[in-house]
C-alpha cells in the first residue's frame, strides 16, 4: 500500500515531460508518447520493418533501421519529417551510438557485418566481419570497445573501436541477441533468447563470470526467451525482458538473484527507461502495446496501445 | 591489461595455417529412380539437401575464423548401387561425420557399413523402426520420425475435436509405417480411425492430359460410402496419391497427413522465430526456397559445428561425445533448443503443421504436457522405445 502511495507521488512530480519513440515492425511507422501523460501524440511513417531505434545525445535526431529498406532513416524530432538516410548494409536490425554522438554502429543481419557509419558525413566508414547473424549492439561508456552479439555463432565480439578490429570473442548460449554495459564499464550482460539465460561478462578478463537462469511457475521453460535489457545507471537493478513469458525480470545487480517477475503485454521485446529512470516502458510485439513500469514501486501502471507489432523504443534526453 | 588480452587474441584471430584444425564431414544423397512428383512444384533440384548442408558449413566456416576452425564438407550423390562405395570415398577422405540423406533401408546399410569410422546424422530417413529395433549407436536422426509427424498432426486435431479418422494409407511399405504411427497416435491422443482403405498404387495416367479428369471421377468412388469421419488422413510417403485427395473426396471433409494439412520440419513461409533472415541467407545461395532435406541438412552441420564450438576441438571423438552428451543443445529457428533424445538418438523438434501456403501451427500443443520436456509428447518416449543399442 505504502508503495503504492509513493508511487503516485512519483507520477505526481512535476518531472519533464520526455518522447517515448517506438518502431512498429509491421505497422511500418514510429509511435510517440508523451511520458508524462501517457497518452500517443502523434506517429509518422518510417519506411519498410523498422526495427532498432536511437537518438542523438542533443535529441535531435531520431536514427531508424528500416531493415527491409536496407537503409537507417533520420528523422527530426520536432517535425517527424525524414531529414536524410544513412548507408547501413544490408538488413540493418540494431545499432549503437557513439557516446559522442559519433559514429553509429550497425548490425547487418543477413551479411554477418558490423557497418561503421559516420553520421555527420552520411558516409560508411568501415565494415567489420563478426559471426552469424549479428544483431545486440553495446558500446563501453568509455567509447573504448563495440560488442556485438551473433545469434547464430553464439558469441558476443568484442571490437576495439579505434582500430575496427575484433579483439575478443566470447562465447555465450544459443542465440544471443541484446547486450549492454554497466555505467562503469566493467560488466558486460548479454541475453541469449533460446539458451535462456544472461551471460555477466567481465569485461577486462573477457570471461563469463555468471550465468543468471530463470524460472516461472506455469510457466513453460521453452517460454523463457530473454531479449531487451536494461541496467540502472547506479548499477543496481537489472531488467530483463522474457520475450513469449510475458514477463519482465527484475535482477539484483549486486547479487545478480531474480527478485521479482512483472507481468507485462505478450511477447515483450525491447526495454528503455525515462531520464530520469522513474518508468520503464516495454514493446509488447504481440499485443500490440507498451507496458509502463514504475521503476521504484517494481509495479506496471498502465498499458498503451501503439501500432502494429512494436520492436524497439528510445526515451528522448531531457 | 588491454595489451595482454589483444596479444593472446591475436593467435585465435589469425591462426597460422599450419595451426588452423579442420573438421572433415561429407553429405550424401542417395537418390532412388522413380517416378516424378505428382506436381511439377515439388520437383527436386539437383542440389536438394546438398545446398543446405552449405549452408550449415558457411555458418560454421564463420564461427570457426573466430577459434581456429575450418570447416570441410564434401559432397556426394549416388544410387543405391553405388551407395556403399560412395560411402568408402568418402571416409576415405577424411570425413568424420557423414549426413546422410537416404531412405530407410539405404540408412541402416550405410549405418553399419560406416561402423565406428563415422558418426552418420540421418537427415532424411523416417521410419520409426530406424529408431526402434533397428536403433544404431553411431546414427544420430536429425529428421523426425513417423511417430513424431502423427503425433504433431493428432494434437493439434484432438485440440479441434476432430477426432474421428478415415486412414487412407498407401501400398508401398513406408506408407504402412507412416500409417501406424497414425494408429498409435489416434489411441495416445484420443482420436479414432473410424475406417481404413488402402489405395493400391497400379501405375496410372497421372500428368497426361486427361488425368485430371480421371482423378476427378476416381478419387470420389475410392472414398465413397465411408464410415462417418471429421477428416480424412492420407499416408503415402511414396507420393502416388494423397496430392489427389483435397476437393476430391465424397464427403466434404478436409485432408491431412501427406497432403492437406501436412506435418514436416520446415516451410520456406515460416517468418517466426528469426526463420525469415536464415530465409533469405538460403535463397541467396541456392536461388529457390528451402525445403526439409535442406533445413535437416543444415541443421545436421550446425549440429557438427555446435559441437566443435563448444568443445574447441576438431577430433571427431571429442565432438562426438559432445553431441551424445547431455549437455548438447543447438538452435534451429523453432523458438527453442533442441536436443537429443538419449534413448534413440533421435533430435527433439517442434513440429510445423503447414499447407501449400503457410504454417498453420506448430507442436507440442500447449495443452499437452510432459513431466520432462514438452517436445517428448512428440514421438517414441523413454518408456515405450524399442530401442537397444548394439
Amino acid at each position: 500500500m505504502r508503495l503504492a502511495v509513493l508511487s503516485l507521488v512519483l507520477l505526481a512530480q512535476p518531472a519533464l515531460a520526455n518522447k517515448v519513440f517506438i518502431s512498429n515492425e509491421k505497422g511500418n511507422n514510429v509511435t510517440v508518447l508523451d511520458s508524462e501523460t501517457l497518452e500517443v501524440i502523434a506517429d509518422f511513417p518510417a519506411g519498410n520493418r523498422p526495427r532498432g531505434i536511437t537518438i542523438s545525445p542533443d535529441g535531435k535526431e531520431l536514427y531508424v533501421c528500416a531493415s527491409d529498406d536496407d537503409t537507417v532513416r533520420v528523422f527530426d524530432t520536432e517535425t517527424y519529417t525524414e531529414t536524410h538516410t544513412l548507408p547501413s548494409g544490408p538488413d540493418p536490425e540494431l545499432f549503437v551510438l557513439h557516446p559522442s554522438g559519433n559514429p553509429l554502429y550497425i548490425a547487418n543481419e543477413d551479411d554477418n557485418l558490423v557497418t561503421i557509419v559516420d553520421v555527420q558525413s552520411h558516409k560508411m566508414l568501415a565494415e567489420v566481419p563478426v559471426g552469424v547473424e549479428p544483431e545486440g549492439m553495446a558500446i563501453s561508456p568509455d567509447g573504448a570497445f563495440v560488442v556485438n552479439t551473433s545469434e547464430t555463432t553464439n558469441m558476443a565480439h568484442f571490437i576495439d573501436t579505434a582500430s575496427s578490429q575484433i579483439v575478443a570473442n566470447v562465447l555465450v548460449d544459443q542465440r544471443p541477441r541484446y547486450a549492454q554495459f554497466t555505467s562503469d564499464g566493467k560488466l558486460l550482460f548479454v541475453t541469449a533468447e533460446i539458451g535462456g539465460t544472461v551471460a555477466v561478462i567481465d569485461v577486462a578478463t573477457k570471461e563469463v563470470i555468471h550465468k543468471i537462469g530463470f524460472e516461472i511457475p506455469g510457466v513453460l521453460p521453452e517460454a523463457i526467451q530473454p531479449v531487451g535489457l536494461k541496467i540502472t545507471q547506479d548499477g543496481s537493478k537489472v531488467f530483463v525482458a522474457l520475450g513469449p513469458a510475458n514477463r519482465v525480470a527484475v535482477i539484483d545487480g549486486a547479487t545478480f538473484e531474480v527478485t521479482d517477475y512483472l507481468l507485462v503485454g505478450q511477447r515483450v521485446w525491447q526495454l528503455a527507461f525515462t531520464p530520469d529512470e522513474s518508468l520503464l516502458f516495454t514493446t509488447n510485439g504481440n499485443s500490440n502495446d507498451v507496458s509502463v513500469i514504475d521503476v521504484a514501486a517494481l509495479e506496471v501502471v498502465r498499458s498503451v496501445p501503439v501500432g502494429q507489432q512494436p520492436w524497439g523504443i528510445v526515451v528522448a534526453p531531457d | 591489461m588491454r595489451i595482454v588480452a589483444a596479444l593472446g587474441l591475436m593467435g585465435l584471430l589469425a591462426p597460422a595455417p599450419g595451426l588452423a584444425e579442420t573438421i572433415r564431414a561429407a553429405v550424401l544423397r542417395v537418390d532412388v529412380a522413380g517416378l516424378p512428383p505428382i506436381s511439377r512444384l515439388d520437383l527436386a533440384p539437383a542440389d536438394l539437401g546438398l545446398a543446405g548442408a552449405r549452408l550449415g558449413t558457411e555458418d560454421n566456416a564463420t564461427t570457426g575464423s573466430f577459434l581456429g576452425q575450418t570447416f570441410e564438407t564434401a559432397e556426394f550423390t549416388a544410387t543405391p548401387e553405388t551407395a556403399a562405395a560412395t560411402l568408402e570415398k568418402a571416409l576415405a577422405g577424411g570425413a568424420g561425420f557423414v549426413v546422410l540423406l537416404a531412405d530407410d533401408a539405404i540408412t541402416l546399410a550405410l549405418a553399419d557399413q560406416a561402423g565406428d569410422r563415422a558418426l552418420v546424422l540421418n537427415a532424411a530417413a523416417r521410419g520409426d523402426g530406424l529408431r526402434g529395433k533397428d536403433c544404431r549407436a553411431n546414427l544420430v536422426h536429425v529428421a523426425p520420425s513417423h511417430a513424431m509427424l502423427a503425433d504433431a498432426l493428432a494434437q493439434l486435431l484432438v485440440w479441434k475435436k476432430w477426432d474421428e479418422w478415415f486412414l487412407v494409407l498407401g501400398s508401398h511399405p513406408a506408407d504402412a509405417d507412416l500409417a501406424a504411427a497414425f494408429r498409435t497416435a489416434a489411441t495416445k491422443f484420443g482420436a479414432e480411425i473410424v475406417e481404413e482403405r488402402v489405395y493400391e498404387d497400379t501405375g496410372g495416367a497421372r500428368r497426361t492430359d486427361t488425368g485430371h479428369v480421371q482423378v476427378q471421377k476416381q478419387m470420389p468412388v475410392f472414398t465413397q460410402g465411408a464410415e462417418d469421419h471429421d477428416i480424412l488422413i492420407a499416408a503415402d510417403e511414396a507420393g502416388i496419391f494423397a496430392e489427389y485427395l483435397p476437393y476430391q473426396t465424397w464427403d466434404a471433409r478436409p485432408v491431412a497427413g501427406s497432403a492437406g494439412l501436412v506435418p514436416r520440419t520446415w516451410h520456406p513461409a515460416l517468418e517466426a522465430w528469426g526463420a525469415t533472415q536464415f530465409q533469405n541467407r538460403f535463397e541467396a545461395m541456392a536461388g529457390r526456397p528451402m525445403r526439409d532435406e535442406d533445413y535437416q541438412a543444415w541443421l545436421a552441420v550446425r549440429i557438427i559445428g555446435e559441437a566443435a564450438t563448444r568443445t574447441g576441438s576438431a577430433d571427431p571423438a571429442a565432438l562426438r561425445a559432445h553431441i551424445l552428451s547431455p549437455e548438447f543443445e543447438v538452435a534451429g529457428f523453432k523458438g527453442q533448443k533442441l536436443t537429443l533424445r538419449d534413448w534413440d538418438h533421435q533430435l527433439r523438434q517442434p513440429i510445423l503443421l503447414t499447407t501449400g501456403a503457410l504454417t498453420v501451427s506448430v507442436s507440442p500443443q500447449d495443452a499437452f504436457l510432459h513431466q520432462v520436456s514438452q517436445l517428448d509428447t512428440l514421438g517414441k518416449d523413454r518408456p515405450e522405445t524399442e530401442c537397444v543399442f548394439p
